[in-house]
This record gives C-alpha cells, sequence and structure tokens, in this order.
C-alpha cells in the first residue's frame, strides 16, 4: 500500500529522444513500397514539369526501428489514465476501455468509405441510428445530430441551430446570456455566430438565481447557455425556472453537457427545459482523449428545432436505413461526410456495455467519489461551496498563500507523487481554483492515495514552502519558461545552416 | 460493472465518511419533479463477448475495401497504413492522455505535435502550421474566417472546383458572420477558370479558394491564381482535400498560397466512414496570431533544457473567451499522431514513390477506361489519383451493375454538379492492382 512515505510515482528508466528531423540518414526508410505493376510513366509525361517538385527537403529518413523507439520513448514522457489517476475536472478523465478500440478497428468500420451506397453501409447507418435514439433516451431530447466533432463544434452547431430557429421567426436577435462560470468555449461558439456575450454572475450559493436571469432576459436575447451540473460541479436547482423565464420570452434554453456524467439515468436536461444540448462523447462516453482529440460533440435537440438539423440525418425507413439530405431547413453541413464514425463506434461500444443499470451507476459513483474526495480534502484546503457536490468539486489555495504557495505550485507538486493535477485556474469565479473530478473508475484506494498526497502537500506548504514551489521533482522537464515560448515563438524545426 | 471498481463495502465505508445513509442524499439537490422515475429506454448491458458479437454483426453489413474492389475517393482516400502507426497510437501514454495543459507530463504528445506542425509546413510549403484541426472541410471554413479578419473584407470567391462538401461547410460557418460567396467555374480542362476567377476577385474579396488537385482530381497551376488574387490584395487559400499529391506536385507554398487548409486523413489513418479525421491549416509567419486552435512551441525549463509547451494562447477562447480566434478546444491530436507516423516512415523517397504510383495507376485507368464503349474521360487536363468518367449509362445504373461484381465503380457527381450528369468520379490509389483496374475495365464492357 502506499502512503506519502512511497508515492505512486517514482522513477523509472527515461530516455532522451532528439527530434525525429535530427535522426535518420540518406536512403533510409521505414516502409516497403510494393512493385508497380503499370507502365512506369515519367511524372513529366502526366502533368507539366513545372507544377511538379522533387522530394521533399528535411522529411526525416529513418527505417521501422527508428520509428518505433522514438514515438515509444515520447510516450513515456506522458501522463495518461492509464498510468494513474486523472482528475482534471470538467475533462471527465475515466477509463478508456479496450475492447472499443478493437471494435473500432473492425475492417467492416475501419475501411467503409463515407460515399458507399446507403443500402451497403447499413450496419453503420444502424449504428448511428440506434446512438441517436440512445443519447435522445438519455438527454430526454428528440433528436441528435452525430456530426460536431468535439464539444465546441457541438456549441457551434447548437448555436447555429438557434439562430436559424429564430431567423425562421423573423428575428435571429443579437445576445445570449452565459453564466461567468462558463466555459470559454460558450462564449466564443456564440461570437462565432455574431451574438454579442451577456454575462451573468452566479448567486452566493455558485448557482444561477431566477432573478439575475429575468433582469437580463428581453426579447433581442437568442438563449441562455447553462452548463449543468455547473463548473463548480452544483445541480443548478432552479434550473426549470430559469428555463420558463427564458421561454416566456421565446428565448431558447442551451444546455452544455459536458458535465452530463453526473445525472445519466437520474435526470434529464429534456425534463429541465433544456432545448439543445451537446454531448462530448471523448468525457462521458469513453471516447479516449488521445492527447487532444478526437473527440465528437453530438448535439440533441427538441422537436421544434429538428428541421434546423445539419444534413445528411439518419433516417429509418421501410427499405432499412438512409441518409437524408433533403432538408430544406437545415443549417447545411457542419462537416464533411457524417461523423467521426469511429468515435460514435466507440461511444456505442460503451452504452451497450453499461446499459440502463450501469450508467446510472457511472453517475451514482462519479458523484459518490467527488463527494467522498471533497469531504476528505476540506481540512486541508478552503471550499469555497460546501454543499452537497456532484461529479466534481472547487477548492482553492486561500489556506496555502499565506505560505507563498500558490494553486500552480500545488498541481506541480501533485505530480511529484505520481498524480495529474487537478484543473486549475478554472472557474475564473474562484480565485486560484484547484477543480477536481475523480469520475467513477477509480477505486477508493486511489482515491486515499490522492488524499494523503493532497495532505502531505498541505503539508509541506507550511513546513517546507521551497520544495513545492520549485516542484515538479520528478519529470523529465522541470517548470517550463512559457514566457519565452510566446515572446520568441519557436513553432517548428528548422534545418541549421 | 468491470469499469467500475467500487464494491458495495466500498461504497458503505465512503458513504460513513461523508456521513450520509444512502446514495440518494447526494442526489437531494436534484428537485423532485426533475428527477427521472424509471430507467432509462436503452437495451440492457451486454457482457464484453456479446458487445464484440453485436459490434461484429453491425460491421459485416458494411461493403468494406476488404470484400470490395472500391474506386472511391472524393475526399477519403485508401491508402496502406503501415502497422507501425496502429500499434504505435495505442500506447495508453498517447491514447489516454488529455491535451497537454501540465507540459512537464506530456511532453511525449508536445514533442510529436511539434514535430507534426514542422511535417505539415514542409508537406504544405508553409511556415507554421497549427496543432490540428477537425477535420478538412470545417479547417477551410475556418482558413476563410481567419482570411476575412486578416483582411477585414466581406466577400470570399470560391471555385467549383472545391470539394462541394467543403464549399458547403465554408457557407454553413460564413453565414453566421454575413460573409458573401461567388464562384469561379471550371474550364473544359477540369481546371479554375483564371479569367473568371479575376473576374470573380475585386477589392471586397478576402480570400480566393482553390483545391489542388481539384475535385475532379484536376490539378491546379497555382501560381497565377494566387497572382490575380494578390493583386487585388486578397489572400490565396489553397485546399488540399489528398495530401499524397504533395509528394509530388509543388507545395502550395511554391504556388503563393497564403493559407493551406486540408484534410490528413489520406496520411495512413483509414477510412472510418468518413471520421475521425484531420483537418490542417498552415499560413506564412506574419499570420500566426490570427491562427485558430492548439500551436505547439519549443522552449526551455529551469535547468535550460530544451521543452515544448502550448504557446500563443492568447488567441485561444479560454482566455480570450468571445474575442478568441475560434472556439476550436479538443481537435485531432492523435490522428496528427498516426498521419506524422505515416511520414515519417515513408520518408522523402517513399512519399514520392507512394504518390507515383497513385498518379501511374489512376494514369493507366484512365487510358483503358477511356477505349472502353460508352466511356470518355470527361476533362482533359492533368489529373493525379483520380479523374471524372463520362458515361453513356446513367451513372446510378452503371454503379448498380458493377455493385453485383463487387466493385464500387465511383462516386456520382450529379448530386452536386448538375451539369455533370452523367459524371463519375473515379479514384485509383496505390492500393489497387492492375488486376482490380482491369477487372473495373471489364466489367465495363471494355477487353481484359
Amino acid at each position: 500500500m502506499s502512503d506519502t512515505e512511497h508515492p505512486v510515482g517514482t522513477r523509472g528508466l527515461v530516455f532522451n529522444e532528439p527530434l525525429i528531423f535530427d535522426q535518420g540518414s540518406p536512403g533510409r526508410i521505414g516502409y516497403s513500397v510494393p512493385p508497380c505493376d503499370v507502365p512506369a510513366k515519367k511524372p513529366e509525361a502526366l502533368i507539366p514539369p513545372h507544377l511538379l517538385r522533387g522530394p521533399i527537403p528535411g522529411l526525416p529518413e529513418v527505417s521501422e526501428v527508428d520509428v518505433v523507439r522514438h514515438y515509444t520513448r515520447m510516450s513515456q514522457w506522458n501522463y495518461g489514465i492509464d498510468l494513474g489517476f486523472y482528475p482534471l475536472g470538467s475533462c471527465t478523465m475515466k477509463y478508456n476501455p479496450r475492447v472499443n478500440e478493437d471494435v473500432a478497428r473492425l475492417p467492416g468500420f475501419r475501411q467503409a468509405h463515407p460515399y458507399l451506397p446507403d443500402a451497403l453501409a447499413q450496419g453503420a447507418l444502424e449504428l448511428l441510428w440506434e446512438l441517436e435514439r440512445d443519447l435522445a433516451e438519455i438527454s430526454g431530447l428528440d433528436r441528435v445530430t452525430l456530426h460536431p466533432s468535439a464539444g465546441a463544434h457541438g456549441e457551434l452547431t447548437g448555436v447555429m441551430m438557434i439562430r436559424a430557429y429564430h431567423q425562421a421567426q423573423g428575428n435571429p436577435r443579437r445576445k445570449i446570456l452565459i453564466p461567468e462560470s462558463a466555459h470559454g468555449t460558450n462564449p466564443a461558439s456564440s461570437a462565432l455566430c455574431g451574438y454579442q456575450v451577456v454575462p451573468i454572475k452566479s448567486g452566493p450559493r455558485g448557482v444561477v438565481e431566477p432573478p439575475a436571469v429575468a433582469a437580463a432576459m428581453d426579447d433581442q436575447v437568442a438563449a441562455l447557455m447553462i452548463t449543468n451540473p455547473n463548473t463548480l460541479g452544483l445541480f443548478e436547482e432552479h434550473i426549470a425556472e430559469i428555463a420558463r423565464i427564458v421561454h416566456a420570452q421565446g428565448g431558447q434554453v442551451y444546455g452544455d453537457g459536458a458535465n452530463l456524467n453526473a445525472v445519466m439515468g437520474i435526470t434529464r436536461p429534456g425534463d429541465w427545459g433544456v432545448d439543445v444540448l451537446q454531448f462530448n462523447l471523448h468525457k462521458t462516453f469513453s471516447q479516449p482523449h488521445g492527447g487532444g482529440g478526437p473527440g465528437a460533440g453530438p448535439v440533441g435537440v427538441r422537436k421544434h428545432l429538428a428541421p434546423f438539423l445539419p444534413v445528411p440525418t439518419v433516417e429509418k425507413t421501410t427499405d432499412g436505413f438512409a441518409l437524408d439530405v433533403d432538408r430544406p431547413q437545415s443549417i447545411g453541413k457542419v462537416r464533411s461526410f457524417a461523423a467521426s464514425f469511429g468515435v460514435m463506434v466507440r461511444s456505442y461500444a460503451y452504452i451497450r456495455s453499461l446499459g440502463p443499470d450501469g450508467l446510472k451507476r457511472v453517475a451514482e459513483t462519479a458523484v459518490l467519489n467527488a463527494n467522498y474526495l471533497m469531504h476528505r480534502l476540506k481540512g486541508a484546503y478552503h471550499l469555497p461551496y460546501d454543499r452537497v457536490c456532484k461529479h466534481e468539486c472547487v477548492f482553492s489555495d486561500a489556506r496555502q498563500l499565506p505560505h507563498d504557495v500558490k494553486t500552480l505550485d500545488i498541481a506541480k507538486r501533485l505530480m511529484d507523487y505520481g498524480f495529474h493535477p487537478p484543473t486549475i485556474y478554472f472557474p475564473l469565479i474562484v480565485a486560484g481554483a484547484l477543480m477536481i473530478e475523480p469520475t467513477e473508475t477509480e477505486s477508493k484506494e486511489t482515491l486515499d492515495q490522492f488524499i494523503a498526497a493532497m495532505q502531505a502537500i498541505a503539508r509541506e506548504a507550511q513546513e517546507t514552502p521551497d520544495l513545492v514551489r520549485s516542484a515538479p521533482h520528478t519529470p523529465l522537464v522541470s517548470r517550463l519558461d512559457e514566457t519565452r515560448a510566446a515572446r520568441q515563438p519557436v513553432l517548428r524545426w528548422k534545418p541549421k545552416n | 460493472m468491470r469499469y467500475i471498481p467500487n464494491t458495495e463495502a466500498d461504497r458503505r465505508q465512503m458513504l460513513d465518511a461523508i456521513g450520509v445513509g444512502a446514495i440518494g442524499e447526494l442526489f437531494t439537490d436534484i428537485p423532485e419533479a426533475l428527477r427521472l422515475k424509471r430507467p432509462l429506454k436503452i437495451p440492457p448491458a451486454l457482457a464484453e463477448t456479446d458487445a464484440v458479437k453485436r459490434l461484429r454483426a453491425l460491421a459485416a453489413r458494411n461493403a468494406d475495401t476488404e470484400r470490395y474492389n472500391s474506386f472511391l475517393g472524393a475526399g477519403c482516400y485508401e491508402h496502406y497504413s503501415p502497422a507501425v502507426i496502429g500499434h504505435l497510437v495505442l500506447r495508453g501514454e498517447f491514447l489516454t492522455a488529455y491535451t497537454p495543459y501540465q507540459p512537464e507530463i506530456s511532453q511525449g504528445t508536445l514533442q510529436a505535435l511539434f514535430e507534426y506542425q514542422t511535417l505539415v509546413c514542409q508537406l504544405t510549403g508553409m511556415e507554421v502550421s497549427n496543432a490540428s484541426m477537425y477535420e478538412g472541410a470545417s479547417a477551410t471554413a475556418e482558413a476563410i474566417l481567419m482570411a476575412h479578419r486578416i483582411t477585414g473584407r466581406h466577400e470570399v470567391v470560391v471555385a467549383r472546383a472545391v470539394h462541394p462538401e467543403y464549399r458547403q461547410v465554408a457557407r454553413t460557418y460564413a453565414a453566421q458572420v454575413g460573409l458573401v460567396f461567388r464562384e469561379a467555374a471550371v474550364t473544359e480542362a477540369g481546371a479554375t477558370d483564371l479569367e473568371a476567377a479575376t473576374r470573380a476577385l475585386g477589392s471586397q474579396t478576402a480570400c480566393l479558394v482553390v483545391q489542388s488537385p481539384n475535385f475532379f482530381g484536376g490539378v491546379e497551376d497555382l501560381a497565377p491564381l494566387a497572382e490575380a488574387a494578390h493583386a487585388v490584395g486578397a489572400l490565396c487559400l489553397v485546399v488540399v482535400a489528398e495530401p499524397i499529391a504533395l509528394g509530388l506536385l509543388k507545395s502550395p507554398g511554391e504556388g503563393g498560397a497564403d493559407l493551406v487548409a486540408g484534410e490528413g486523413q489520406g496520411l495512413g489513418t483509414g477510412l472510418n466512414y468518413g471520421g475521425p479525421a484531420l483537418g490542417f491549416l498552415a499560413t506564412r509567419e506574419q499570420y500566426v496570431r490570427h491562427l485558430p486552435g492548439r500551436l505547439v512551441g519549443q522552449t526551455v525549463d529551469r535547468e535550460g533544457r530544451t521543452g515544448y509547451v502550448l504557446t500563443l494562447a492568447t488567441r485561444e477562447q479560454h482566455i480570450r473567451r468571445e474575442k478568441a480566434t475560434s472556439n476550436i478546444c479538443t481537435a485531432e491530436s492523435l490522428i496528427a499522431l498516426m498521419a506524422s507516423i505515416y511520414l515519417v516512415s515513408l520518408g522523402p523517397q517513399g512519399l514520392r514513390e507512394v504518390a507515383l504510383q497513385n498518379l501511374r495507376k489512376a494514369a493507366y485507368a484512365k487510358d483503358r477506361l477511356a477505349k472502353v464503349p460508352g466511356c470518355a474521360v470527361r476533362f482533359r487536363g492533368p489529373t493525379f489519383n483520380e479523374f471524372v468518367l463520362q458515361t453513356k449509362q446513367k451513372p446510378a445504373t452503371l454503379l448498380a451493375q458493377l455493385r453485383r461484381k463487387q466493385i464500387l465503380g465511383g462516386v456520382a457527381l450529379g448530386r452536386w454538379y448538375p451539369e455533370l450528369p452523367d459524371g463519375l468520379l473515379v479514384c485509383v490509389t496505390e492500393q489497387k492492382t492492375r488486376a482490380d483496374i482491369d477487372a473495373l475495365v471489364a466489367a465495363l464492357g471494355g477487353t481484359r
């Protein structure tokens, strides 16, 4: 068993590995091109010579062995869920089931072309159709588009649909209300659709109060975007009343579904009055995050917004499943083809593996784990909103600041203990925020180890603050000079002269 | 449940520690009226073996390229993916990491993305690339918005030979901020009409958008098009939907492009029924602060050791919120990693050789099909690995006949181009053998 004397993290054998461009030797290759069995015409005979280039200078020349070692060594410099606890708040870093990787690579999926005639893609279409039905049921909404490639892409698609809906009523409206605790993508997505963003303050209990919405609401407000549970990990308990206020003036309620993990099978956004909601399949539905994608951000809507869904939709017909492009009120397309299909396969496999009871168990356990952490850590860290939380809890560095130890220092010190830090300095409404989301796939033992590490760091902040301020000590590199990176940007390798 | 470690005993201990009697007490903040009082209506849980059976059954009902002789391209290309790619991206350290917000324990992802940015620059002939976009069409749309921000202009001239779905996506995005689109027609050679493009360009044009190889497979002469755009102070945005072509064709950068947006799916990432794919976006150094998306930069740590971080974040949504260059956050890092491994494995010679095989095999197919009674090659200009076949029979009828012989003959163009009701877009990659091509020729009534 691990304690602070024996931290989870320790030192292994880690290799230095230069850039691939500084390796290799002319003539080396990591690929075997099969012989060409058609006439080997000169390219100049087929394409005007002034449009041709020679071999690309600077591309590495390495063997397959070099390739495998290069990427394997670099991978060892990364932290991943497979290695340990990754409590990155709002990111829902749950275990990524391996069977999902296997099924996504079945030749019938991996080698299926997006322009297959529908009759020859019935398996893919049935999967998409069933996944749409499942997501609609989980969210309590009527239709779901699977097109968007990420959460922010889903937000953008949702806001576009809201705009098209208002446009169809004669006025696209000008404003979108967004609580201050929202993710930065909410205002950025709204701005891409030409909307002015009106911030809404949270009340003293950490949730949006109906009077604040009522005061900002008028007939020029297109929508309210609200994350529930919010980024403090709190359930927006007035959500139904807020939705009524927005609807009364013809506005739409956009639900940011980033935190759906906490409520699956327990309560449904559609039943709160949400009109549009994006799902983050790379959070709630176990698509691996891959170091920054691929994810997917399907968007569910109520019936009245369904005419505006992007094309194509998947429909069930008497002849089987079909892609439908004939939707005159559609916002158009937000990506090529029909979806990030491989992501859909993984999420479909995940939902099938869990079933209705499993999904509810996910939500319950995620919430139990978060409340356990919150309860056990509030002795050592300042907890600005001390009430039952959902999937995550937010602490601050208020008790460590007198020792000149900041949230950033605590985060870096956690690495030495073998943990990925929580999300830091977000949400913005908590100064020095430490946002911890354990997810349901962590055992009590892991949570206890993390708690022990956090408590040890709180002690260190008092007794040996330099140790915390100079962390991390274990990883390959220490704190990096981000100012230099931004002031003198080096964004690519260049050959040395 | 195999993905949830906590047992009933664990739950009990944790509830006791919190001081509540039951899990339900952790949900009392959800108003009673909003609670779901029945189980979700989704199918019951499957054991892993049963889940696999279900997925296999679905996969078996798709006509994949292992079972069908496929000539489908049109923005999604069948290229061989070396085995190392599949193995390396399954390493959990890459697969199960988040966006590299904590650089000290994310150097693997960061250095790999720095290398990816370099590889995209080398391929496209540009100076700076971001760390990936969603896919080709939305990358094109974001590049147009970028041109709009740089120039402050509101019109866009788009070649009709740009992928029709890319044009649709660009319109969807641009409509939100009121950009006006003009179109540049296609010549009889199957390339963008320089005169038409020049006529459409004006003092309000933010950018000219051309694709090479274009949607009909035609190789565009970019330099005069870029010059025409520059002559009116507009930017030139070159779209690349088939990156393998850049192993042989002069880079967009050399052709005068200011922005290059495209699709990296062709770089060994698989078909996947269209996604996940890989958008890329590259530009000149002077425009770097207008780029959307993540950027990785080189720096040093406290001991002076080289390391990498996400940088120039003041462009981005988490800092700038509604004033950001884009809302993009999660993109396609793992697919960018796959594309990098592909390019690094092939190297300059391998990439050139694969591109050459595409060119030669498509040329062979084009020659043979041109001689089939009832078939003709629609455009006379140079093409890379795709070309438009004009057929006497309706393409739909023809394709249905071919399907009965396990051949996917191409993509009918009529749905996007009413002026090409008899047009069939045929793609021939290095994966096709001479026998595969001869089988298509024979099935269409030509001789073996």
